[in-house]
């Protein structure tokens, strides 16, 4: 418990209630905007840029429409910027701006209660973008097998990963040149991680290196889910999520201090 | 009984301690000050009493509690109203009562009720559908000392309660804590107006530069470090410094300011007499009591607000 003294009231619930009000009295827009997003990058790459593509070789060799390909990828990157919007950048202005956080522990609510209600408020955008987007595919008719529904889930899986690393990242971060970083991070990380292609078009020795990155494994767990066909990877691709969001909780919680006592 | 009790407490941010080692007690019910120009490190203070700034040494109590380590619980008892306010502007002007009480664990039902108790004492009932953006700088202030009063704390910790304020606003503003000290609230509050510390405070404490520089009440102080009265004169700013000289006998004591020459002594009129009798004509002149400010000057050689 000492690590957690003074930091903990067991009432995440009205950060939650804050949230959900807000969300419902004013925000429509902008989580409207947040799901057209990656629509958008499906319908121009996915029909526009597939047209000259053709067909690719998804998981297990199966042979995939350049849409159906990048689909899967698209949700689980949206899942990724979804959590790492709402825990870095909103964190970061809300803690250095908005003085929203200064007021809620000014109550009996700790740290780890707005930690937590900020983490669980992103999933929740996270679910809702993964259901919609879920949805569009189902229309397109690039859901081919129940198993997508799956997606969902593992969608938060995902957002909570890297939500909760995020988190952590953005206690160490204190100016707007340092917070920049984490657009230099995700970018590359988006192009590269087998999203629009295929990764075996690298050298081995890059594809090593993408392999040990986060959204790669986020990426084909989407794709292997879409249309049901899973192999030994998809073990290893459940773990590393798995043991991100539990370092990144764990890590989360020894800088809570520093992230909002100063 | 003491609520609050520091010892030699001390907050550092690199190299600067903006708190340096002090120690205080406040009673149950009292109304205590801390008195100090921009940066003494009473802001710093208060946020270490809510545990929402961790000390680098010292020991703190609060309602017999260490606030670093049972933060939610010491403050399930206080009411906290920060400097600026940091109302939610996202949310309305009465969903801001019932939201910031829901953080305490509060039941709905009770803040539908207390919210509307605090709206009529904060005088706002007519605005409780308002966005907070548009209230006037007064009614949000009103409104921050409303939200802190949500939980019905023992210890209200006010922040420069009038800072930016009309004289309009702050008095209504001081009536309404002139009756929360009726009723029996500890009042902690900051302040860089001795007019503000003089009107609401029993008991203060002077700050400046991170250290307690004198504590008492105000009427003990103005006693123990100023005289009875103070002579105000003006020569023009080129002839204050020559005059000075002359001016030695006059008075108890003198302060130098750029405009103007304090004077303090028992019976200002009597000094006036005395400056007039050595052939030298002020351009202005006035007698008037000691007060804080006058204290400050006198500990620290500055004036209080700059
Ligand atoms: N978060 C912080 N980081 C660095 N320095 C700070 C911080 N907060 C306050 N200070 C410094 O500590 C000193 C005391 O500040 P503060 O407690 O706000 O004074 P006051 O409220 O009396 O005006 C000031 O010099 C201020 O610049
Ligand atoms: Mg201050």
């Amino acid at each position: 418990m000492t690590v957690l003294s003074g930091l903990y009231a067991g009432n995440v619930r009205a950060v939650l209630e804050r949230g959900f009000k807000v969300i419902g009295t004013q925000n429509w827009a902008i989580l409207v905007s947040g799901f057209f997003e990656p629509v958008f990058y499906l319908l121009a790459m996915g029909f526009g840029l597939g047209g000259l593509v053709g067909q690719v070789t998804g998981p297990n060799g199966t042979p995939m429409t350049y849409v159906a390909f990048i689909a899967p990828a698209l949700l689980a990157t949206s899942a990724m910027n979804g959590a790492i919007y709402d825990s870095t950048w909103n964190v970061f202005f809300k803690m250095r701006f908005g003085r929203l956080y200064e007021a809620m522990l000014s109550t009996s609510l700790g740290p780890l209660d707005v930690a937590a209600g900020e983490i669980a408020m992103a999933l929740f955008r996270g679910l809702l973008y993964a259901c919609g987007f879920l949805g569009v595919m189902a229309v397109l008719g690039i859901a081919t097998s129940w198993w997508a529904l799956a997606m969902v889930p593992v969608a938060l899986l995902i957002a909570l990963g890297f939500a909760a690393v995020g988190m952590a990242v953005t206690s160490w971060f204190t100016s707007f040149q340092q917070m920049e970083l984490i657009n230099i991070v995700l970018l590359p990380m988006f192009m590269f991680s087998s999203t629009l292609f295929p990764i075996d078009v690298y050298p081995q020795a890059v594809q090593w290196f993408i392999q040990a990155l986060p959204l790669w494994h986020g990426v084909e767990l989407m794709r292997q889910l879409s249309i049901g066909a899973f192999g030994p990877m998809t073990a290893v691709h459940l773990a590393y999520f798995g043991v991100m969001s539990v370092l990144g909780v764990a890590f989360c919680t020894v800088r809570l201090r520093a992230l909002f006592l100063r | 009984m003491s609520v609050i009790q520091a010892r030699s407490l001390v907050k550092s941010y690199g190299d600067l301690n903006a708190v340096d080692g002090i120690d205080f007690d406040v009673a149950a019910g009292e109304s205590f000050g801390l008195l100090g120009p921009n940066g003494a490190g009473k802001s710093t203070t208060m946020r270490m009493i809510g545990g929402t700034s961790l000390r680098t040494s010292g020991t703190l109590s609060v309602l017999g509690m260490d606030p670093e380590t049972h933060g939610p619980e010491v403050r399930a008892n206080l009411g906290v109203i920060p400097q600026q306010d940091n109302l939610d502007t996202e949310l309305r002007v009465r969903d801001n009562l019932i939201t910031y009480g829901r953080y305490f664990g509060l039941p709905r039902s009770y803040l539908q009720r207390r919210a509307d108790d605090l709206l009529e004492f904060a005088q706002l009932t007519d605005k409780a559908g308002e966005k907070v953006d548009n209230l006037s700088g007064g009614m949000k202030r009103r409104l921050t000392i409303a939200r802190g009063l949500i939980n019905e704390p023992r210890i209200l910790l006010l922040d420069e309660p009038t800072t930016g304020l009309d004289p309009q606003a702050r008095h209504i503003l001081w009536d309404r804590l002139f009756r929360l000290k009726e009723e029996g609230v500890t009042l902690v509050v900051t302040t860089h107006f001795m007019d503000e510390a003089e009107q609401l405070c029993d008991r203060l404490v002077v700050m400046d530069r991170g250290r307690i520089v004198a504590e008492g009440s105000p009427a003990q102080l103005i006693r123990q470090y100023c005289t009875r009265e103070v002579l105000e004169v003006r020569f023009g700013s080129e002839r204050n410094a020559a005059v000075v000289q002359q001016l030695g006998d006059v008075a108890e004591r003198l302060e130098v300011l750029p405009d103007r020459i304090l004077l303090y002594t028992d019976d200002g009129e009597a000094a006036l007499e005395r400056v007039t009798s050595l052939g030298l004509q002020p351009l202005t002149s006035l007698v008037r009591r000691s007060s804080l400010e006058d204290v400050f000057l006198r500990l620290t050689g500055r004036s209080l607000i700059d």
